[in-house]
């Protein structure tokens, strides 16, 4: 039986401007409006905007919403001040990852977590069924909100002139509430393009209205397409490309986020073993010569054998490369190894390289 | 709409085949450029490569994905487009002047099992 895909607040949109639309985490989602290189070039050198509403959003609120967070969130919140926003990850006890996320700090006794479309209905059982013994309520509100993400150079100015929002001293990782028309607005600096950017997360109809003065401000309506290319550029992970249940932070070369001096989280134990074993496989960047595309699934070989496999990989629309990320095993990971990837028939020869294929462009 | 040239054969995976003689020049149709989207590279057979009517002899790729080149015809391929190595996006600027290879036909009956230009349309209306 076909699954039904859930609608977004925006989905008559999308389909009134002819976006091609396609299943993603359970959405009905839009995949382009014009052309992924357009929309990635208008985020890149000025300003786009991508319906986001798919997200989840999780409330943490209670006494304990600050022990809690720590409980299940690899990353460390400690100290930090109101209006901050964290990445990180939830790992199993085996150090496997449920999911990566961002994590706004309300106060000492709120959380506002935001998860993957695809992960929701899992991420939100494993939230609650951990939270049990814990002084905190645990709520799902991710039918309620709508999201956007503006994203690009231009972004500041256009969520200050196009929507009004005085957005210019949120710094970076960081989050405002804001009160329009009795309604509370959630705006970050935070994106998943590695430009500068924001979110901004409120009810449907709000969200709905949002998009409505963005389009007639002429911002370039941007599809999951170019979100994926934007994001692989600059080296960020995709969950269930870069990250999943059989992949740890470690392995993902993320370990930055992972705060092993932590008194405890939930795969502390799993993660430090492999932290001091050091992983036996991790993610690299690979750049092929030539244009081939190599892509998710594809084979990475060197000494003549398999040692690896391609999560993510394109023709860079900002660099012309053909690049990837690919989970390689030891020591092939090192920095300018020679490889080879398995396209189709034919192997074509790359070497790894750092996963970052172009340089984030945030304002900090 | 997409474009459809009278004089030319097809095949439901939307190539296109002009024979002049024993030679068969393939390429893909408006049509098939059009659904990719932005084309960044095609993988084409060498020259000397036999290929084979029904099977894969190659793959266009847009930004998202890979399509395979599903061959028409069988025979020996005796000339690849090599402007299409540096500039693939000729397939998107006009797919029917810009060819991808020419195969010395083995079996020129093939050719009258593909679809005329109206058959073709009738597939793309789908």
């Amino acid at each position: 039986m076909e699954e039904k895909l859930v609608k977004t607040c925006l989905h008559d949109r999308h389909v009134k401007q002819g976006a091609l639309m396609s299943p993603f985490g359970g959405f009905d989602m839009p995949i382009q409006y014009v052309g992924i290189t357009e929309e990635h070039n208008a985020v890149r050198h000025d300003v786009g905007v991508f319906d986001v509403s798919h997200m989840g959003e999780v409330r943490v609120k209670g006494p304990e919403a600050y022990k809690f967070v720590s409980h299940i969130f690899v990353n460390d919140v400690t100290g930090a001040p109101d209006g901050q926003i964290f990445y990180g990850m939830m790992c199993y006890e085996n150090g496997g990852t449920v999911d990566d996320l961002l994590v706004y700090k309300v106060n000492d006794e709120e959380y506002f977590l935001v998860i993957n479309a695809a992960n929701i209905e899992k991420d939100v059982a494993w939230i609650k069924q951990n939270a049990e013994g814990f002084d905190c309520v645990v709520t799902d509100e991710s039918p309620k909100y709508g999201e956007v993400a503006i994203q690009g150079p231009k972004a500041e100015e256009t969520v200050e002139k196009v929507l009004g929002l005085a957005v210019k001293e949120i710094p970076f990782y960081n989050f405002k509430t804001f009160d329009v028309d009795g309604e509370e607005i959630i705006v970050s600096r935070t994106g998943y393009t590695g430009e500068d950017g924001f979110e901004v997360y409120g009810s449907h109809e709000y969200i709905v209205k949002v998009w409505d003065k963005l389009m007639e401000a002429g911002v370039q309506a941007c599809g999951l397409g170019c979100r994926d290319t934007l994001r692989f550029e600059v080296g960020l992970p995709l969950y269930g490309d870069e990250l999943s249940a059989d992949i740890t932070p470690i392995e993902a070369s993320l370990s930055m986020f992972v705060k092993l001096d932590k008194p405890e989280f939930i795969g502390k134990e799993a993660l430090a073993k492999q932290k001091a074993e050091g992983v036996k496989r991790r993610i690299v960047g690979i750049e092929l010569e030539g244009s081939a595309v190599p892509r998710h699934g594809y084979a990475v070989l060197a000494d003549g054998k398999q040692v690896g496999e391609i999560t993510t990989g394109y023709k860079s629309i900002s660099t012309g490369k053909s690049v990837a990320m690919a989970m390689i095993e030891k020591p092939y990971d090192k920095l300018g190894t020679p490889v080879e990837v398995q396209i189709r028939k034919k192997t074509f020869p790359g070497k790894v390289v750092k996963k970052r294929f172009y340089d984030k462009n945030y304002k900090k | 709409m997409s474009k459809i040239l009278e004089d030319l054969r097809y095949a439901d995976s939307h190539e296109w085949v002009k024979v002049e003689g024993d030679i068969a020049t393939v390429g893909i149709t408006d049509y098939a450029q059009h659904a990719l989207g932005s084309i960044v590279y095609v993988d084409m057979p060498e020259e000397g490569d036999e290929v084979t009517a029904g099977e894969d002899f190659g793959a266009v790729e847009s930004v998202k994905a890979a399509s395979d080149l599903i061959s028409p015809v069988s025979g020996e391929v005796v000339e690849i487009n090599t402007a299409l190595e540096d500039e693939p996006e000729l397939l998107n600027q006009d797919a029917f002047a810009n060819w991808i290879m020419k195969v010395k036909l083995s079996d020129a009956s093939e050719v009258d099992g593909l679809l005329t230009a109206d058959a073709y349309a009738k597939i793309c209306e789908e």
